[in-house]
């Protein structure tokens, strides 16, 4: 589903933000990556959605060499990952549900349709009181809710969450995480960015660990 | 098919709700691309005006002859009847001196000028039509009435609606140029208003393009919303030329009377103001088309 293969990133500058890092993750897995702060986790997820490009090796999404595609192809490529990115990306001037709309503008699904997905997603993350509500009126975890319903209003495939859980308490971490899991357990392959060592410790999953850029431990191929 | 109608119901909803969030500034931007190409329609529509009436005018073969004011009336009456027998001419019409003063006394503007004066000024004219209208066959006509005893003056009335057709030839290209100017002025309008949407659209643009829009859904609502305001500014700048051609139309109705003439100016004809109006769309349609070229790519 997802394969890094020898993948090198070189920022503009010259910062080396991933070094040489190979995995491959299966369709219907759960990951998680974790590594300290600018270890290069929010890079790793960069490359597979095609917001940056691989300075060198290749990165696969469902067979498609993600490097090598036509600027027009890469949307095309994103409507099939949903995204939640770290500094979640809502737009604070519009409500809830038009956030939830977004993705599903550019879908072929009719209004009553598109809406009807949308308050799914919502109900699903606990939000569907709060859809006329503007995202600067909901708390930090209810922001990071808002961004995974528009993640998976489109129902995709792959869910990849960058620190989904930062600047929450255990107990809403542990209900955002259980979200993820119940994705996962009806076949959407999930990964989740996270330097919560305790979360991971309780979660038994795949997990991939960053250190200043380099793949330093995969637990799927046990050992140090 | 339904796909595709959906995506630019889209566009132009989106666009509808862009338009409506900066209601003043759009506002504003439309009446400035119409003042703008008032001018080059307005000019324009007052050029088809002159030229119509130059045309009809120069197509008269009419000639004045006015005879030298010591004439005896005996002397007009004989030059009359030779002018009847010249079968060049389709009509002569002997204007006495007393007939030429009592008009030139009913008439509003200069029945003062008139009434001051102890002795008519005015000689015996003669007012002739020829069969033939070609320029050349009425300077000869002219040429030998010129030299008959007691003419003191022929003239070919039509000499100047012809040197003002030469001259609304050039004005005609100067209004074209003109045109061109405001064309191009209209495109940086729109390029400009647009820019600012983009910038002040950032945000959203940048989410949605992560979210998997491709760019055709980013800028076809720009494309939607650039048109719209090229065609506002031409609607703006057609009502203005309407409502300046009615105002200038009640002096020009008084002033034709005066004449006699029932003459007045007429309004842009349907099928120009429908180009006016699709040009401008177009041309707003090309500034966005433009500027959201340039401007996405920035983001
Ligand atoms: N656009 C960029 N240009 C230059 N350097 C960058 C850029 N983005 C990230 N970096 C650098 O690359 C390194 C890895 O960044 P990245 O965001 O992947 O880290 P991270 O593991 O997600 O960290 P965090 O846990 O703090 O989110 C950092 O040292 C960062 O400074
Ligand atoms: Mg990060």
């Amino acid at each position: 589903m997802i394969g890094f293969s020898k993948v090198s990133k070189r920022y503009p500058g010259g910062f080396e933000a991933l070094k040489d890092v190979s995995f491959s993750i299966a369709a219907g897995e759960l990951t998680f990556v974790t590594g300290h702060s600018g270890a290069g986790k929010s890079t790793l997820f960069k490359l597979i959605a095609a917001i940056e490009r691989a300075t060198s090796g290749t990165v696969l999404v469902n067979g498609q060499n993600v490097g090598a595609l036509r600027p027009a192809a890469i949307p095309f490529l994103r409507r099939n990952l949903g995204l939640v990115f770290q500094d979640q990306k809502l737009l604070y001037d519009r409500s809830v549900f038009d956030n939830v709309m977004l993705p599903l503008a550019f879908s072929d699904f009719s209004g009553r349709e598109a809406a009807r997905r949308a308050r799914a997603a919502l109900d699903k993350v606990g939000l569907l009181a709060r859809e006329r509500a503007h995202p600067m009126q909901l708390s930090g975890g209810e922001q990071q809710r808002l961004a995974i319903a528009r993640a998976v209003v489109n129902r995709p495939a792959v869910l990849i969450a960058d620190e989904p859980t930062a600047n929450l308490d255990a107990g809403s971490a542990e209900r955002i995480i259980a979200l993820f899991l119940s994705f996962n357990q009806v076949g959407v392959t999930v990964l989740i960015a996270t330097h919560d060592e305790q979360l991971i410790a309780r979660h038994a999953a795949r997990t991939l660990r960053l250190a200043a850029g380099g793949l330093e431990h995969d637990s799927a191929e046990g050992g140090e | 098919m339904n796909a595709w109608l959906r995506q630019h119901g889209r566009a132009i909803a989106s666009a509808a709700a862009k338009i409506s969030a900066q209601r003043t500034t759009n506002a504003v931007s439309a009446l400035v691309i119409g003042i703008a190409l008032a001018l080059p329609a307005g000019g324009y529509a007052l050029l088809s005006n002159l030229t119509g009436l130059a045309q009809r005018t120069s197509l008269e073969p009419q000639l004045s002859l006015y005879m030298l004011p010591e004439t005896k009336s005996s002397e007009s009456e004989a030059l009359g009847k030779r002018l009847r027998a010249d079968p060049r001419l389709a009509a002569v019409r002997f204007v006495p001196r007393d007939e030429a003063l009592a008009a030139m006394r009913g008439t509003e503007a200069l029945a003062e000028v008139f009434a001051a004066l102890e002795r008519n000024p005015l000689p015996d004219a003669f007012v002739l039509r020829a069969l033939d209208s070609a320029p050349g066959a009425l300077d000869v006509l002219a040429g030998e009435y010129r030299v008959l005893p007691g003419v003191a003056q022929v003239q070919i009335d039509s000499d100047w609606a012809r040197r003002l057709e030469a001259v609304l030839r050039i004005a005609r290209t100067g209004i074209f140029m003109l045109g061109a100017l405001l064309g191009i002025a209209l495109v940086a309008v729109t390029f400009n208003t647009i820019r600012l949407q983009v910038l002040t659209q950032r945000q959203e643009i940048e989410v949605t393009k992560l979210l998997g829009a491709t760019d055709g859904f980013i800028r076809r609502p720009f494309f939607y919303l650039g048109a719209a305001q090229g065609l506002a500014g031409g609607v703006a700048a057609l009502g203005i030329v309407w409502l300046s051609i009615e105002s200038l139309n009640q002096g020009v109705r008084a002033l034709a009377a005066t004449y006699g003439s029932a003459f007045q100016l007429t309004h842009l004809a349907g099928a120009d103001g429908v180009a006016v109006a699709a040009l401008a769309a177009f041309l707003g349609w090309l500034g966005a088309f433009l500027s959201v070229s340039i401007h996405l790519r920035e983001i």
